[in-house]
């Protein structure tokens, strides 16, 4: 069974599994209005993240990242949740403020490194609100 | 242990102070959650990067928070936002966006927020002392309050900078606590030659490449001059928190809480110690330009916002000189260092050698450029890091001394002799 080993924002999901070969900033490197990477220098340039369980390690650069995840979220262009290793409090208050002010839910779960390559091997999955990630 | 909150926390959340302030506490108390915080701590100022305009989500936030009569209730500055008030004619971009973007900074100057306009609040007089807690957003911002000045910040994002100014409460974690403040990881740069590390130019690029490596752990630099100026270290910070998450870093001999290694570290020196070669830091160099065009089209200095030492060194390097005419040439500061610019004669002289300033704003946040045909180049490694994908420019990155020559001659110039031994 997998399962975080904390959950910061509960909720449920589901949706293909998309690991990110580098950490992304939401702001500079992703497009609100369409869910996309814009950071030319990621390798993952032009994916979408919209809809699908996104991971990555960890989070990195602008405090604006909550402000534009916040609007993705508000807009529909948002991952279904995200998957990280280290807490990271800009994507965490995105998420927190769309819950506050649309009650739209985007989970974010932290793992361990040996779940989270598990879950890296999954092709679609499903996220509980007490934090376990199925196969789907 | 889970959070607890005092008397007043718990009034502020229960709505006793009205919806507003309840709403501020619930953003607070679910980041300190989140942070595994086991209380919160007061807060001697705030600084907002909220006001910048993202799309529809953060105005809807700040103007619940103004709608429903929220006030702050520390000291509290306002980071750049979409707009250059000062020189409202370089706007460019559509009159939606435009005026969303000044609902957006009205929502936070009527909540009580001084009206600075700057990503360097830590160039203004008025400035958090060491040991001080606040909550502080913009990446920057961030790492120079926790590294330069001592003042201690989480790595926050928009939205817990105004709760947290509103309620006067930040979560007692991260970097509020002297444990996660102490180095974890070694960069020694006493291989790089001394002649690069007499250039300020070296100094973004070190950041540029230990932001790649560090994560959001906490990195000390050994062997650098001891003294670094508040502008190298701005340099190192600004473009680790671009490349990483870079929010707090030691240099030993540099910075307040590093008087040695082993103070710096915490009493345990890390075993995890890299060396940086010069040829490392051409690498990290290399990777921030991205034009191999030879034509220059414009150059942005100041971002973060331009100090007054970095202006006298600007127009030490123009002389009488003049911009080339094909080239649009603009330096982004803040109100606080334009004025001093005024008083000093500066901007009158900057002015007739062809260059733009940019207020309130900055060149890589919103349309203010002109059309730029031909490369664009800048001695700011955040700049380097961000414009190519915010701009779609072309970007060639330097000293400010490269910048200067290149703009006068219209083509880019890069004194390589400095780095022909890395």
């Amino acid at each position: 069974m997998l399962k975080a080993t904390r959950t910061l924002i509960a909720g449920e999901a589901h949706g293909e599994i998309l690991e990110l070969d580098e950490p992304l900033s939401f702001w500079g490197g992703f497009e609100s209005e369409t869910g996309t990477i814009i950071d030319q220098a990621h390798p993952q340039v032009g994916q979408s993240l919209v809809g699908k369980i996104v991971m990555m390690t960890v989070g990195r650069g602008s405090s604006s990242a909550s402000s534009v995840l916040a609007e993705a979220i508000r807009d529909g262009n948002a991952p279904a949740a995200l998957i990280l290793q280290e807490s990271d409090e800009v994507i965490v208050l995105g998420a927190i403020v769309a819950d506050e002010m649309y009650r739209t839910v985007m989970p974010i779960l932290l793992v361990d490194d040996a779940t989270y390559r598990d879950i890296a091997s999954l092709t679609a999955a499903q996220v509980s609100a007490d934090g376990q990630i199925d196969q789907r | 242990m889970p959070l607890t909150l005092d008397a007043r926390d718990q009034a502020l959340l229960d709505g006793t102070a009205g919806p507003a302030a309840a709403l501020a506490m619930r953003v607070v108390v679910r980041t300190a959650e989140s942070m595994e915080a086991e209380h919160l701590l007061d807060i001697t100022g705030a600084h907002i990067d909220s006001c910048l305009y993202h799309g529809q989500a953060g105005l809807d936030f700040a103007q619940r928070l103004a709608g429903d009569g929220a006030q702050v209730s520390v000291p509290t500055t306002l980071n750049v936002s979409s707009l250059d008030l000062l020189h409202p004619e370089l706007y460019r971009g559509d009159d939606h966006t435009r005026d969303q973007a000044r609902a957006l900074m009205n929502a936070y100057e009527a909540m009580g927020c001084e009206p600075t306009w700057t990503c360097a609040p830590y160039q203004m007089d008025a400035r958090p002392r060491l040991g001080e807690h606040v909550a502080w957003a913009e990446s920057n911002a961030i790492v120079f309050a926790n590294a330069v000045l001592g003042a201690r910040t989480h790595r926050y994002g928009d939205f817990l900078d105004i709760a947290a100014a509103i309620t006067g409460r930040a979560p007692a974690a991260g970097l509020h606590l002297d444990s996660a403040r102490h180095a974890t990881i070694a960069f020694d740069v006493s291989a790089v030659p001394a002649k690069l590390l007499d250039l300020d130019v070296a100094y973004p690029v070190i950041g540029h490449h230990i932001g790649k490596l560090v994560g959001s752990a906490v990195p000390v630099i050994v062997g650098a001059p001891a003294g670094l100026s508040e502008d190298r270290l701005k340099g190192v910070g600004s473009a680790g928190a671009s490349s990483g998450s870079l929010a707090m870093f030691h240099v030993v001999g540099s910075t307040p809480e590093a008087p040695d290694l082993e103070t710096a570290c915490g009493g345990r020196v890390p075993t995890d110690r890299h060396m940086i070669t010069a040829a490392d830091l051409r690498t990290a160099r290399d990777q921030l330009t991205n034009s191999t065009k030879a034509n220059l089209g414009a150059i942005s200095l100041g971002t973060p916002h331009y100090s007054v030492p970095e202006f006298a060194r600007l127009i030490e390097l123009l002389g009488d000189r003049r911009i080339h005419p094909d080239v649009h040439a603009y330096v982004n500061t803040g109100r606080s260092v334009a004025h001093e610019l005024d008083l000093r004669g500066w901007s009158t002289r900057l002015a007739d050698a062809g260059v733009q300033l940019v207020t309130d704003t900055c060149t890589y946040i919103t349309p203010v450029m002109a059309d730029i045909h031909g490369t664009a180049m800048t001695d700011s490694a955040k700049w380097a890091y961000y414009a190519p994908g915010n701009l779609g420019l072309d970007v060639a990155f330097g000293s400010v001394e490269d910048c200067v020559e290149s703009a006068i001659r219209g083509e880019v110039v890069r004194n390589e002799g400095v780095w022909a031994d890395a």
